[in-house]
């Protein structure tokens, strides 16, 4: 029988979590359908234990291309690996990470191999009839929610936002296969080198795969302020975002900013302070768990979105919930 | 240099308001303007027009209406333009539409270098722009936030990945997909303005990008849009008012509650725990 299968992340020789969150979607394709669940990693000198954690966290089988020159992630070169694995396999759904590695390389992959591919989904589920899979993704800023599917293509592929599926508790009874395949020179192109890594500016992480953000907006008046939403974001143990306003200001850098011409981001926890809610910043956080918003204006449209709200200065507000969280800490 | 830059037609969004009741977006006009993140594809050109000098054409795809994004990319400072459009076009994915692009940029041409947006405001996959490189074999360098150097052969440029900024080198021809950190987008310029007006545009329909039917529109396409929900945006948000010290304490109380019962606080408390 076919395989369900996801391709797994790497960064530093580590498995990305967003790569254990697919094999919880994966598993549950897998089971519905009574099939396997493989996976595909790309890298160089993924340990054993890292291998492992696939399988603890729910594949059968692990597919290995180790190779100096799979490192860094390049289009191309991983396109070809995939392309030669899905002709030996005919895996027949493919689930990547909806992030930059996996919306670059799955389109790539999915014009070689004539697959449908549907981008940046939010729930996935198998059609009781047909078996067909069924995509379902926010569009349109994330005012609709489209469901699609792809009868007559095989392998049906599809990138999940990370951060939409909740991790298996790893299971150190499972059992599984990891298998190295061989390297082939073919797979080599030398168009795209990588030269280096300049980390993002300041202390904050990435806001992509967070679990809590905190953002700020123009509400927050000056670049200095911006001190408030670090200071909550470091006590709530998350990261920084940002409105366009206040990145267009320079409080805070692009890579932080959330919205339609930023990041769509899914966090369990969204906290927005002195941002307004407009539908172009509201397109980034539609998927957003939780959302909590603190605004001087009671008829902000962040709250129309939000599941908590505090009408108040949050001059006021933030260094209030500073003190609860330090004092709780100290309890 | 010969670069060639996509650009889609999209909905305005900015004026949309959301309707409190149903949940839906309200449309003030229909209205299109050119993909947002489109402009920054457009700008990156011209500044490399600016600088190194280049023949910048534009190509898009959509009905008549969408010349209107191509005068308005030649009014910004872009050389040319090809319209593709064709009722054949219609109801094409990000796979049929890759095609259809990347036809009609072997029809034009293969250019030095092929720029597109990051991803569309209204479909919002970011597929097509890899999915062309894929049709036309050409490497594809995605997020990118800075060009920093262009040779004759190659480009040096850094692209903005979860984890960083990282840099590469990608050899020419190759096809980039940018983002906004890539320049402030100039105005159309009179003189451009005038350009626009004075110059036609070709159309050009399946038939002239010797596209296979069997390729394009809904027919040609791998996915099937089966159903379209609208969720309903409210969250029946929990409000509470901070006027004074009272209020506030009140307030605290309600949102630690909150926090805690959904498991938020124990980041913050696990270097004690
Ligand atoms: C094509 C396009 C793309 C865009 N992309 C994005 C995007 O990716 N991300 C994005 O965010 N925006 C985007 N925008 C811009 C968007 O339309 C808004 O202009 C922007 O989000 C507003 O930012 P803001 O909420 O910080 O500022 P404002 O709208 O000015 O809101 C500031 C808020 O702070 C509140 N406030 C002020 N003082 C206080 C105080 N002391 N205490 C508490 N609250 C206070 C005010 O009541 C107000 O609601 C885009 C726009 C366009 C046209
Ligand atoms: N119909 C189209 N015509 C021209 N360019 C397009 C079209 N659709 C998508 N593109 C390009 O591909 C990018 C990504 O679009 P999308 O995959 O729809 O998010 C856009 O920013 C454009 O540069």
């Amino acid at each position: 029988m076919h395989e369900v299968w996801t391709i797994s992340e790497t960064y530093e020789g580590r498995i990305k979590e967003v790569s254990l969150e697919l094999l919880a979607r994966g598993r549950a394709l897998a089971d519905t359908l009574g099939v396997a669940l493989g996976t595909v990693v790309i890298g160089y000198k993924i340990p054993k234990t890292e291998l492992n954690s696939l399988i603890e966290h729910g594949a059968d089988s692990v597919y290995v291309a180790d190779d100096p020159k799979l490192s860094s992630f390049t289009c191309n070169t991983y396109s070809n690996v995939l392309v030669q694995l899905f002709a030996a396999h005919k895996p027949q759904i493919v689930v990547s990470a909806a992030t930059t590695t996996g919306r670059t390389l799955m389109p790539y992959v999915a014009v070689k191999t004539h697959a449908g591919l549907t981008a940046d989904c939010t729930g996935l589920a198998i059609e009781e009839n047909t078996q067909n899979l069924l995509q379902t993704r926010p569009a349109i800023g994330g005012n609709i929610l489209a469901t699609i599917k792809t009868p007559d293509h095989r392998p049906q592929m599809a990138t999940v936002r990370p951060r939409s599926t909740k991790i298996l508790a790893p299971d150190s009874s499972r059992t599984g296969s990891i298998e190295y395949i061989p390297i082939s020179e073919d797979w080599f192109s030398s168009e795209v080198e990588v030269l280096g890594m300049r980390a993002l500016e300041g202390q904050q992480g990435a806001i992509d795969e967070a679990d809590i953000v905190v953002s700020g907006g123009k509400g927050l008046k000056k670049k200095d302020n911006f001190k408030l939403i670090e200071k909550l974001a470091v006590a709530l143990g998350g990261e920084v975002g940002a409105s366009r306003d206040a990145v267009d200001r320079g409080w805070e850098a692009y890579p932080h900013q959330v919205g339609l011409s930023g990041k769509t981001i899914s966090p369990r926890l969204y906290m927005a302070a002195g941002i307004s809610g407009a539908i172009q910043h509201l397109a980034g956080i539609k998927t957003a768990k939780c959302i909590v918003a603190i605004n001087s204006d009671e008829h902000a449209n962040i709250f129309d979105l939000a599941d908590f709200g505090i009408v108040g200065d949050l001059f006021t507000v933030i260094p209030e919930i500073l003190k609860r969280l330090e004092s709780r800490s100290e309890a | 240099m010969h670069i060639i830059v996509l650009v889609k037609q999209v909905p305005e969004t900015s004026d949309v308001q959301m309707d409190k009741e149903t949940g839906t977006m309200i449309r003030s006009s229909s209205s299109s303007i050119i993909n947002p993140l489109d402009l920054y594809a457009l700008e990156a050109a011209l500044t490399i027009k600016d600088v190194k000098g280049a023949r910048v054409s534009v190509i898009t795809m959509g009905p008549a209406g969408a010349i209107k994004v191509l005068k308005e990319a030649i009014a910004m400072g872009c050389d040319d333009a090809v319209h593709l459009t064709d009722r054949a076009f219609a109801g094409s994915d990000t796979w049929a539409t890759s095609y259809i692009l990347a036809q009609a940029i072997k029809k034009l041409g293969l250019p030095d270098l092929i720029l597109c947006g990051e991803r569309a405001t209204d479909g919002d996959t970011a597929q097509v722009g890899p999915a062309i490189a894929s049709w036309l074999s050409l490497p594809a360098v995605t997020y990118t936030s800075k060009i920093e150097q262009i040779e004759i052969n190659s480009i040096i440029a850094e692209r903005l990945i979860e984890e960083g900024y990282q840099k590469v080198k990608v050899a020419l021809p190759a096809l980039m997909t940018v983002v906004k950190e890539i320049g402030i987008v100039r105005l159309p310029t009179l003189k451009g303005k005038k350009k626009a007006m004075a110059s036609s545009i070709p159309q050009w329909n399946a038939h002239d990008i010797e596209a296979d039917p069997s390729f394009i529109g809904l027919k040609g396409s791998p996915t099937r849009v089966v159903k379209i929900e609208t969720p309903k945006v409210s969250r029946n948000c929990t409000l509470v008012h901070v006027e004074d010290e009272a209020s506030m304490s009140v307030a605290m109380d309600s949102l630690f509650a909150f926090l805690n019962d959904r498991d938020f606080l124990q980041k913050g408390g696990k270097k004690h725990a």
